[in-house]
């Protein structure tokens, strides 16, 4: 069994606004320092799969399919064995 | 000419859409249940607004999914009218039907208002009793509209003519101020490449009779008829 | 906390759960014998105050609850009112206060769902939902962090659902620092052939608990609402639900479908005090009992007591009595919307709500005992102190304005006068393509779909007159209702009511509640508005300061016919401008002592005369009926100058005004005396509407005429009228329109 935490954030390229909001916000408690932020969805998804390579190409595949949008996010994982 | 409102758990307008196709044009329209795998018979798909899955994941993710939207693919493919209006456009997104995709309004608030739009491409069979250019109010409800495409695919769009509406003010003038979520190009609807299958976030339905103050709206309903017809003949 | 297996009862834990020494004995006298852990609970929620009504109940009563359109008054799950053709309204208003106060996003979106749920229950479709919000001042950064959290969360829920949210009313006000109000009112359309009521009748039918798994979350939310808010409150977060507006979406269709199917017997919402209220209450009402195999609930995590499986407080979930043999057919019908139904028990002739765990009884107790033998207490009330300080005002010490400009201006970008767009505009207001007026007019106005018929909403109260006046500002609260609807056309039909005040055990409290129901009582008496529910809610205070008493009226009016519908805005130039009702000297409670002069809260509210309150109505309705008028605004916050100015800001049009100074000037044009409405009429029909209204012996000053793109208003020397006017108003409409339209959002940027 392996679990894989899942990220997606918008792609570099495209705006965020919600993490423009927030860094707005940190700048004005007085974090000055903060340079970007940027607001994603974290997933922790259970896999039960066979091996290592079997479970990582499932998670890029349902990344590509439903979690992320290709158009405009971005996904990265961590998979640890369970 | 038969209407079909697909209805995914958490449409919220398939019953206003439903309304407006009756009150307007008097035409046949049934309800489509998602779990359904064929479109057979209809002439006119709409992908109604609401919340789709409650919009949990991202708006129309989940309900790209459903078996029915298979059949909607494929009608679509066959030249098949098919509008998706609201959360039924960012379905269409999701399902590759449109390019493009829907981020958060820039404003991070949901925004229900009236809107004004340019019609910038009167020649689809969804515009085509409106004149080029012509200014029309219709309202917006969403909290996910703001359009975005990269440079190389909004190129595209301009140069096929496929952006349909744009926000602008009153007057006509394309402008930020006009641009109610943030919108690339201020892009209120697109449709494809062949034009039978149109992507929009203001609602017509919501304007389409004369007692809610403004039937700016109905004259897509009857663009859409008056197109069927003509096919027919 | 919770003890296992057969540990006899801590003492004194009665008490941590809200039930005093004397509870706890009428809970052993019933029983005739200690209650274990599980039935102590069942009894402490259902005797809380918000579920009992104890301290309420004797006040309650004197409300008038019967009128011949009312078909369902206090006592269900909402009340309903005939709109004639077989069609009937049914509506609700509650309080979600003290959920909001700590969590404001999910505490306000679980509060739309609860109402919503109190709608559709009764087998009614929601067709729109009203807010009535009341803050701290905009400057306090916490105020805008709950004021925003609020708007968010009603809109996240009540957009998602599909239910419009097309009015209500938000105010501003250092009493409500701590303890926002979030009063949420929902209306919902039926035919009378499928009203649903929440009864638990005929021995033998399944008892099916339908929609979203039992979790943990908002474990004592109903004893939660009974306490004031301290440092501690913070703590208590677990009593805060969070919502799931997809869940309720599939849950509302499904339970119309099956409310449709006729296989229902009785349904109710799982609200407050979640199984428990719900089971018990149904029983109750039909005089049977319940049995329920706990083990049967489903649930979201493991290892769930029988104490909290009822208690909890999780959301989207129905209990629901069916027909004996029709179980299957209603699984069927939400599985459909991919709902979970499951038969957990079954309806019993014993009078007993039993509880078991399998084979094993986890608890026992006479449904009715939960209920109708819940205590009453009559609690001692005295006039507060406080009174008579605040209500003295020496106006003759009261400067009036030089620049009356600047105070028509600093009126209109008031938090409180100023326009509500910031806030309306994130809920969606137009999905069920009903509203035919949409938010930011005196009242909202939603077409019946096929038939020529409108429905009119409003929601009032003026807690700072109820401060300075609880008799006078109920009476208000009900009368300036009821001129809202009159303003849109409307006959004013019903009443429902949301009754927020402080801590009850305090004499002075309870006074300002029996004065304010007395008032409004004695207002609906008069115009004819049967109350039919409603909700109260108590121990809004916090460290010894209580919020304004704010018993919020919800009203629903009925348009025959809705060419004859109308609107605040000036139409056409050269109609020409009348107002009914009279202007007198009062400044009392005026927003305009707040604004201009930082009088907080001080004098007497403004009088409130019924007769000619009743006779300004009928004849304006009736002027409405035939035509007359293009235009009725009701004179309120702000006066006469503020309603002209609102007029002609939402028309795009300005207007020239001479009104004679027989009284001051600042009372004349910021006086908010009641029973005053502004209209238009077409030059034409002047003189029509000037006969009826003489006919109909209501007051009434011709004011001048619509035209020009400024609002100008002119005073006459009472003495020699024919001389030359006073100009103290000259402002162009568009200037007046931005700071009106901006005033919030910039407090909120």
């Amino acid at each position: 069994m392996y679990q894989a935490k899942i990220y997606i954030t918008l792609r570099q390229s495209v705006l965020d606004p919600q993490g423009s909001a927030v860094t707005r916000s940190l700048h004005a408690m007085g974090y000055e320092n903060i340079k970007d932020v940027r607001v994603g969805r974290y997933l922790v998804v259970e896999v039960d799969a066979a091996g290592r390579e079997a479970a990582e190409e499932q998670v890029h595949d349902m990344c590509k399919k439903l979690l992320a949008n290709p158009v405009i996010e971005d996904y990265t994982f961590e998979l640890v064995e369970v | 000419m038969k209407f079909g409102v697909v209805v995914f758990p958490g449409s919220n307008c398939d019953a206003d859409c439903f309304n407006a196709v009756k009150a307007v044009l008097d035409q046949p329209v049934e309800y489509i249940w998602h779990k359904s795998n064929s479109v057979e018979g209809f002439d006119c798909i709409i992908l109604p607004g609401g919340f789709s899955y409650g919009d949990y994941l991202r708006a129309g993710a989940i309900a790209r999914f459903s078996p029915v939207m298979e059949a909607v693919i494929e009608f679509a493919h066959r030249g098949g009218l098919v509008i998706g209006i609201c959360n039924g456009f960012q379905v269409l997104l999701e399902a590759g039907l449109l390019p493009g995709a829907m981020r958060r309004n820039d404003s991070l608030q949901f925004i229900c208002d009236d809107t004004y739009l340019k019609v910038e491409n009167a020649d689809t069979a969804f515009t085509a009793l409106w004149q080029p250019g012509q200014v029309i109010k219709i309202p917006v409800a969403h909290g996910d509209g703001n359009y975005y495409c990269d440079e190389n695919t909004l190129k595209e769009l301009q140069q096929n003519n496929q952006v349909v509406f744009r926000y602008c003010s009153p007057a006509g003038e394309v402008t930020a101020q006009a641009n109610p979520n943030g919108s690339i190009d201020n892009i209120a609807g697109v449709c494809n490449k062949q034009g039978n299958v149109l992507g929009m976030m203001p609602h017509p339905e919501r304007c389409a009779e004369k007692i809610l103050g403004n039937d700016d709206g109905a004259m897509l309903f009857k663009s859409i008829l008056a197109a069927w017809q003509r096919r027919v003949k | 906390m919770e003890p296992r297996n057969n540990e006899g009862l801590k003492p004194g834990i009665w008490r941590e759960m809200g039930l005093t020494d004397a509870e706890f004995e009428k809970v052993k006298n019933i029983l005739g014998r200690e209650p274990n852990y599980v039935e102590l609970g069942i009894f402490a929620v259902m005797w809380s105050e918000h579920c009992s009504y104890k301290t309420s109940r004797p006040v309650l009563k004197f409300f008038p609850t019967r009128g011949e359109h009312i078909l369902q008054g206090p006592g269900e799950n909402a009340g309903i009112v005939d709109i004639g053709d077989g069609q009937a309204v049914v509506f609700k208003i509650e309080s979600h206060n003290h959920p909001s106060a700590i969590e404001p996003y999910q505490g306000a979106a679980t509060g739309v769902g609860g109402i919503l749920r109190d709608v559709f229950t009764m087998g009614a479709r929601p067709i729109a939902l009203l807010d009535s919000l009341r803050f701290g001042s905009l400057q306090n950064p916490r105020t805008r962090y709950l004021f925003g959290g609020v708007v968010s969360g009603i809109s996240g829920y009540g957009n998602c659902v599909g239910v419009p949210t097309v009015g209500g009313e938000v105010y501003f006000a250092p009493s409500y620092e701590e303890n926002p109000l979030v009063n949420v009112m929902c209306v919902g359309l039926i035919d009378h052939k499928d009203i649903k009521k929440g009864t638990a009748s005929g021995i033998g039918n399944p008892v099916m608990v339908v929609g979203a798994r039992t979790g943990r979350d908002g474990i004592h939310g109903a004893t939660f609402a009974s306490e004031e808010l301290s440092e501690e409150s913070a703590e208590k977060r677990p009593a805060v639900q969070v919502g799931d507006p997809f869940m309720e979406k599939l849950l509302l269709e499904a339970c119309l479908e099956v409310i449709k199917s006729g296989y229902v017997v009785g349904i109710q919402d799982m609200g407050a005090a979640g199984l428990t209220s719900s089971s018990c209450e149904m029983a109750s009402r039909a005089g049977t009992g319940i049995e329920m195999d706990l083990s049967l609930v489903p649930r979201r995590e493991e290892g769930m007591t029988p104490y909290e499986l009822m208690l909890s407080e999780s959301q989207e979930r129905m209990l629901v009595v069916v027909k004996k043999g029709t179980a299957e057919k209603v699984k069927e019908i939400f599985a459909r919307w991919d709902l979970e139904a499951v038969v957990v028990g079954r309806v019993t002739g014993d009078g007993m709500l039993r509880l078991t765990e399998g084979e094993q009884v986890v608890a026992e107790i006479p449904a009715q005992a939960l209920t109708d033998e819940a205590p009453v207490y009559e609690r001692p009330y005295s006039e507060p102190e406080y009174l008579s300080a605040v209500q003295e005002l020496p106006v003759a010490k009261i400067p009036q304005p030089v620049d009356y400009e600047r105070v028509l201006m600093d009126l209109l970008s008031s938090p409180n006068i100023a326009s509500k767009e910031w806030v309306y505009r994130q809920y969606d207001h137009m999905v069920g393509t009903n509203t035919v007026v949409r938010p930011g007019s005196d009242a909202a106005v939603l077409r019946v779909k096929g038939t020529k018929k409108g429905i009119a909403l409003t929601t009032d109260c003026n807690g700072r007159y109820c401060y300075l006046d609880p008799y006078t500002g109920g009476m208000i609260a009900v009368a300036e209702a009821a001129r809202n609807l009159v303003c849109a056309g409307a006959k004013p039909l019903a009443v429902t009511n949301c009754l927020n005040f402080g801590n009850p055990e305090k004499p002075a409290v309870m006074w300002q509640f029996r004065r304010a129901v007395e008032g409004m009582s004695e207002a609906c008496r008069s115009l004819n508005t049967p109350v039919t529910g409603g909700n109260v809610s108590f121990y809004n205070e916090t460290r010894e300061t209580a919020v304004y008493p704010t018993p919020t009226v919800g009203m629903v009016g009925l348009i025959e016919d809705l060419d004859y519908r109308c609107t605040q805005d000036f139409k056409d130039e050269g109609d020409i401008i009348i107002m009914v009702g009279e202007t007198r000297m009062e400044l009392g409670g005026s927003e305009y002592l707040r604004v201009a002069h930082g009088l907080e809260a001080k004098g007497r509210p403004p009088k409130m005369d019924l007769e000619l309150e009743k006779k300004v109505q009928q004849a304006v309705l009736e002027s409405i009926k035939r035509g007359l008028v293009k235009s009725a605004h009701d004179c309120s916050e702000g006066g006469l100058a503020v309603a002209l100015a609102e007029s002609c800001i939402s028309g795009g049009i300005g207007a020239e005004i001479y009104s004679v100074e027989n009284i001051r000037g600042d009372a004349l044009l910021f006086g908010e005396s009641q029973s005053r409405i502004i209209i238009t009429t077409a030059e034409n029909n002047v003189a029509e509407l000037i006969r009826y209204l003489t006919v109909m012996e209501v007051p009434f000053t011709r004011l001048g005429t619509v035209g020009g793109r400024e609002l100008k208003i002119n005073l006459l020397d009472p003495g020699c009228a024919a001389g030359r006017p006073r100009a103290v108003i000259n402002l162009p409409v568009s200037e007046m329109e931005k700071r009106w339209r901006g005033a919030i959002e910039c407090l909120m940027k």
